[in-house]
């Protein structure tokens, strides 16, 4: 599984890029393999304010339903706009052009809830056992 | 499922997990759930020809008198009329009217018959037959000693005729006894997906050689249950679990054909009773209108928001490139008709559908 070296993770496999203030949402490669083909996705409209671990984009694979939560609080600032017409760009690049949601970080202390790529690893590997 | 649950295996477990297959229980059974994805498996199945290990599924033998054996007693079709080496769909009830089982008969001789019978089913099935037939009727399950392998795909009978030379001669829901690798087995016309295809009734013990022989050809690809249920789907084929169970009526499943009132059976006359009163569910297909799918645990309402039933099955279709999904509802609908399928916080737009979805299936070609 590719795990990217300087993003932040979730328990449920949601991953952030920190720059600044601004955070970019997706899922990693782990969720998307274990989702399989992904055949839409709703997106949180602009500027909704969004919790940290609440839940803020449904995903559905051909024959599961799923729901995606934030990694932190903050306000929607932008969101994909190909994954509508092409979902699959989260199977095929989940940590580039498969990115879902961009938003206002609210509190960077809350990156002490995440996981580093390592700490994701060895989560992984914990889930495999 | 809980893992004191022992999963039985089919004799092509090993070849499965050799492919990279994702497994999964279904109907007590260790089954492949997609080897690739299931949209690249969808398109083996549509465009070229795919490979199913349906070996879970059970076969029963019943030798005797369609009429003095009971098995016409059993069976909601029409069977006295059927030409030997013909196969028909149909169903058994209880005394209620509601299915214990879909099913298809191959009536192999005047007074030999093969029934196969869902996975999940077996045993109840089993005891239903031997409750049922008179002591004149000989009953064989077969089940653990017969494979089953379905090649299906429009491409399929030029894969097959590699094989077997004379399979063209097969025509839709008919069967026959060929030369298969050494062995002589039943091939039927016959399949689950709505395209050209048939069903490979094969030794348990040689499963793996008749595998690995058709894969050989480098067309057929194999695929899983995971797009299986979207073929089907697509197609409005029932599925027991979903569609069918103890508690819904052939009338109400929408399966009234398949249903000989001409004939006594057991349950018809809770389904006679049914029919005067007129049903008070019916099945129904529908489109979504974006690519969101239905999910069996779905509710269904009327477009002014009032609850009429739930969906029974649903998927993302990649022939339609939308959600559809088959519900049981207590409202009469039009075909065109809105309706609207989720639950209360999240409610989606449909459209009821002529079946099937899919039009353009090579099934009779």
């Amino acid at each position: 599984m590719e795990i990217i070296e300087h993003y932040l993770y979730t328990k449920e496999h949601e991953w952030i890029n920190v720059e600044e203030n601004i955070g970019t949402i997706g899922i990693t490669d782990y969720a998307q393999s274990a989702l399989g083909d992904i055949t839409f996705i709703e997106l949180p409209k602009e500027d909704t304010e969004v919790e940290q671990f609440e839940e803020f984009v449904s995903i559905e694979s051909v024959k599961a339903a799923s729901d995606i939560f934030s990694p932190m609080s903050g306000r929607v600032i932008e969101i994909n706009p190909k994954l509508e017409d092409d979902p699959s760009t989260v199977n095929k690049h989940c940590y580039t052009k498969g990115w879902m949601v961009k938003i206002e970080i609210a509190s960077m202390d809350e990156t002490s809830n995440l996981m580093t790529a390592e700490e994701y690893e060895n989560y992984l590997e914990s889930l495999e056992h | 499922m809980p893992p004191d649950v022992v999963l039985k295996n089919t004799p092509l477990e090993q070849e499965h997990l050799a492919l990279g297959a994702k497994m999964v229980g279904f109907g007590g059974w260790n089954m492949p759930l997609q080897y690739e994805g299931i949209l690249q498996e969808f398109d083996y199945n549509r465009k070229t020809v795919s490979l199913f290990d349906c070996s879970h599924m059970g076969e029963f033998l019943i030798e005797g008198d369609l009429k003095t054996s009971g098995l016409d007693g059993i069976i909601t079709q029409t069977l006295e009329d059927m030409p030997v080496k013909t196969c028909r769909y149909g169903t058994m009830l209880n005394a209620q009217g509601g299915v214990i089982d879909d099913l298809i008969v191959y009536k192999i001789a005047d007074e030999k018959w093969m029934v196969v019978v869902n996975a999940s089913n077996i045993d109840k099935d089993r005891q239903h037959f031997q409750a049922h037939l008179t002591k004149s009727a000989k009953f064989q399950d077969v089940s653990m000693r017969t494979a089953k392998l379905d090649l299906q795909g429009p491409m399929s009978r030029d894969v097959l005729n590699q094989l077997v030379p004379d399979i063209g001669k097969l025509e839709y829901y008919c069967f026959d006894e060929f030369d298969l690798l050494g062995q002589k087995v039943i091939i039927s016309r016959t399949g689950y997906t709505g395209e050209l295809g048939y069903e490979i009734y094969y030794p348990w013990i040689k499963a793996k050689e008749l595998w690995k022989e058709i894969l050989k050809n480098g067309n057929v690809k194999p695929t899983g249950l995971g797009v299986r249920d979207v073929l089907r789907i697509e197609m409005c084929y029932p599925l027991y679990g979903h569609e069918l169970d103890e508690t819904i009526s052939p009338l109400e499943a929408g399966l009234k054909k398949f249903v000989d009132f001409d004939k006594d059976f057991i349950g018809k006359e809770a389904l006679l009773k049914q029919e005067k009163s007129g049903v008070k569910r019916k099945a129904v297909c529908f489109v979504s209108e974006s690519r969101r799918a239905p999910r069996s645990h779905h509710k269904i309402y009327t477009c002014d928001g009032q609850e009429v039933g739930g969906a029974t099955s649903g998927t993302f279709s990649p022939a339609l490139e939308r959600g559809i999904g088959i519900g049981l509802v207590s409202a009469a609908f039009k075909i065109g008709d809105k309706i609207s399928f989720g639950d209360e916080k999240n409610k989606n737009s449909a459209d009821v559908a002529a079946r099937p979805f899919y039009k353009n299936g090579s099934l009779k070609n």
